[in-house]
């Protein structure tokens, strides 16, 4: 077992445990389900509307190479300088080199995944820059020193009380544990990092093609601020991101709303095409677009999973999954947890090592019925172990299997076994749960239903008529 | 090569195996061959009225869920009126606006120290400022949204970093639904569109602590929207 399968089996059963986790998350989710289902209601056709939303990506996907090309061209005209990143280290040396270009003594930032994923914050913190989350849920966990829980609420795990703790031991400013309070004391910290700030990091929900424009959705306005008041703004987005037309996003904004946060659509929605065109008084003087690969080429190249590459990033597969709803999203100790982390993680950073993410699934198909964007997530869980499985065959799952097929294969191995089982399972109260029991992994925790009674066949022999 | 030839290359080499259509696994529609239309949108996201007053109600229905106070003016003369009281309200001591057909009239009617983003300006100077006033480019019935761009609305900050952000619009800027803003962009600035587009809905907001509303998180802790 790899060391992180090892790790995430503790702390899955750790977390599993810990009902005072489990309940604020039941809490936070079941709010967000209400929302969610009352924003849903309004549209017209809400499944049109994901076929409509899977049809776009699909496109933008299956086309790829042009439509990066035109949206680079489209940048590049109005003056954005575009960077190309193979490597996620390579993403964060281009960033650290502009930083460093501007002799930046403070940098902003709005939340970004793909800042999380190439550890863009370590980097920027060695080469000697300070670097400020601006994002609420993003700013306490950086104050925590924690990875975000959740890629959309990155704060869902803590209660007031726990932020009011880390306020008072890092601002040394805490009033009470009133959420508007605590918002105030950050909003007063941020406000003075935006206007000292020299750079502003920003991440993208979409990248349109056809205008060279990027979309930032967000409910507090940081990513406006962050995009306003520097004097230089740097944009990091992976490839994936992008959408054919302008009006695209007329659909995908309300659909990533809706299932991202239970809101028809975000509190700002903004797109950016350059940095301070002629006749404008604000905004930056220079404009940075990175676009990264880390291997999202590689999951472009398996077609079978290829729409992973659909994600809009919404969290709908993190929120309706019965896993990531026991085992939490610092679990999966991965950028993106839940289904979606379950499909692309082994894709990205090795099948054998991550396998475990497609595992941790029940194959109840929430996720799939939660994607906007039709993401076949659970056939994708179910492909990653057949990939698992045939390219590192496990010899104890080979014995098992030829010691089950001739019993499955023939009528009186079969009737000795279950007849068999019937009557052992009168003596499996004395072992149930125990280290002894050979059900152990099963039974420590669950119950183990009783073989009927009566098998088909005999019922079937009796009740013919 | 350089990075982006080779990452370029490597997606060329990916896609020359096609990938199942979308919505495949569920055995529904075929992919067609063009991309959503407008109409397509249409028929799929929420329904919107198609007279003016239906379309002023949902907005206004919209904004007040999303705790934005919305105005409709009898005419564009009460305009002045509306202003003065809001700035008596929040005994404002200065403004900051940009230059427009709206918004000169109510600058010079408030009479108080006015600060224009369409010059150079200074940050610390507008941050200091109780409201910004800005117009906009148009007025979203579905979903109770402002529509401002840098040329509309007096630049990037105006609109986000002042406590209270105050919309003038004209009735004839209320449109419909998404895609006819997203259509309205299209006709009004096509070739040269502005570095900044922005549908702002609702005040600024978060819910990252218990996902608990609290209003003002960065941005503006109130929006009103004055319809004349």
């Amino acid at each position: 077992m790899s060391a992180s399968a090892s790790q995430f089996k503790r702390d899955a059963v750790r977390l599993t445990a810990d009902l005072r986790h489990r309940s604020l998350i039941q809490t936070a989710l079941g709010n967000y389900e209400i929302k969610r289902d009352e924003k849903k209601a309004l549209f017209q056709d809400y499944n049109g509307a994901r076929q409509l939303a899977a049809e776009i990506k699909w496109e933008a996907i299956n086309r790829l190479d042009r439509h990066l090309e035109q949206f680079v061209r489209g940048l590049e005209a109005r003056g954005t300088k575009v960077h190309w990143a193979t490597t996620a280290r390579q993403a964060c040396d281009i960033i650290v080199g502009i930083a460093r270009s501007k002799a930046a003594r403070s940098i902003v930032k709005s939340k970004a995944m793909t800042a999380e994923e190439i550890h863009l914050n370590p980097a920027l913190e060695h080469a000697g820059f300070e670097v400020v989350e601006s994002d609420l849920g993003e700013f306490i966990v950086q104050l925590r020193d924690e990875p975000p829980y959740h890629i959309v609420f990155p704060a869902m795990h803590l209660t007031r009380g726990e932020i009011q703790r880390t306020f008072k031991d890092k601002l040394h400013d805490a009033p009470s544990d009133n959420p508007e309070a605590l918002t105030l004391v950050a909003r007063r910290v941020l406000r003075q990092k935006y206007v000292q700030a020299d750079i502003g990091i920003t991440g993208a929900n979409f990248a349109v093609a056809e205008t060279g424009m990027i979309s930032v959705t967000e409910n507090e306005g940081n990513a406006r601020l962050t995009a306003a008041l520097p004097k230089t703004m740097i944009t990091l987005l992976g490839i994936e991101k992008i959408v054919p037309r302008l009006d695209d996003l007329a659909l995908l904004l309300p659909m990533l709303a809706t299932v991202g946060a239970g809101q028809l659509i975000s509190g700002y929605n903004t797109l950016y095409g350059g940095p301070r065109q002629p006749g404008e008084t604000d905004g930056p003087d220079e404009f940075h677009v990175v676009l990264l690969d880390n291997n999202r080429t590689a999951l472009l190249a398996n077609a079978e999973q290829r729409d992973a590459l659909h994600c809009i990033r919404c969290g709908s597969c993190l929120n309706v999954c019965p896993i990531y709803r026991h085992i939490g999203g610092h679990t999966y100790a991965t950028t993106y947890p839940g289904p979606i982390g379950g499909v692309i993680t082994p894709n990205l950073r090795g099948l054998q090592d991550w396998k475990h993410l497609s595992y941790s699934s029940s194959l109840c198909g929430a996720c799939t019925e939660a994607c906007p964007v039709k993401i076949d997530l659970a056939h994708h869980l179910l492909q990653n172990r057949r990939n698992a499985s045939r390219r590192k065959p496990s010899w104890w799952q080979k014995i098992a299997f030829k010691l089950f097929a001739p019993v499955a294969n023939g009528r009186i191995p079969w009737m000795l076994v279950t007849k068999g089982g019937r009557f052992g399972q009168r003596f499996h109260g004395l072992i149930k749960g125990t280290r002894i029991d050979p059900a152990y992994c099963w039974t420590r925790t669950r119950d183990v239903p009783r073989i009927a009674k009566q098998s088909f066949k005999e019922w079937w022999r009796e009740n013919r008529k | 090569m350089n990075e982006r030839e080779q990452i370029l290359a490597r997606i060329r080499e990916a896609l020359t195996v096609p990938a199942p259509v979308p919505g495949s696994h569920d055995g529904r529609a075929p992919r067609r061959d063009a991309l959503p239309t407008s109409a397509d949108q249409r028929r799929v996201l929420p329904a919107v009225g198609d007279s003016f007053d239906a379309r002023v109600s949902q907005f206004a229905r919209n904004a007040a869920d999303l705790r934005a106070e919305f105005k409709l003016l009898a005419n564009p003369s009460n305009l002045a009126a509306e202003l003065k009281r809001l700035a008596a309200a929040e005994q404002w001591d200065r403004v900051a606006s940009h230059r427009g057909a709206l918004t000169d009239p109510a600058c010079a009617a408030l009479g108080l120290p006015v600060l224009l983003t369409d010059e150079p300006y200074d940050k610390t100077e507008l941050e200091r400022c109780p409201a910004g006033l800005s117009a906009c480019d148009a007025l979203v019935a579905q979903t109770g949204s402002v529509l401002v761009t840098t040329r509309s609305a007096g630049g990037r900050a105006l609109s986000v970093l002042p406590p209270h952000h105050v919309v003038l619009a004209r009735r004839d800027q209320l449109v419909a639904d998404l895609p006819e803003a997203f259509a309205l962009l299209r006709s009004k600035y096509g070739a040269d569109y502005p570095s900044m587009i922005s549908l702002i809905t609702g005040p600024s907001r978060t819910g990252d602590i218990e996902r608990i509303l609290v209003l003002g998180a960065h941005g503006p802790r109130q929006l009103t929207i004055l319809c004349c």
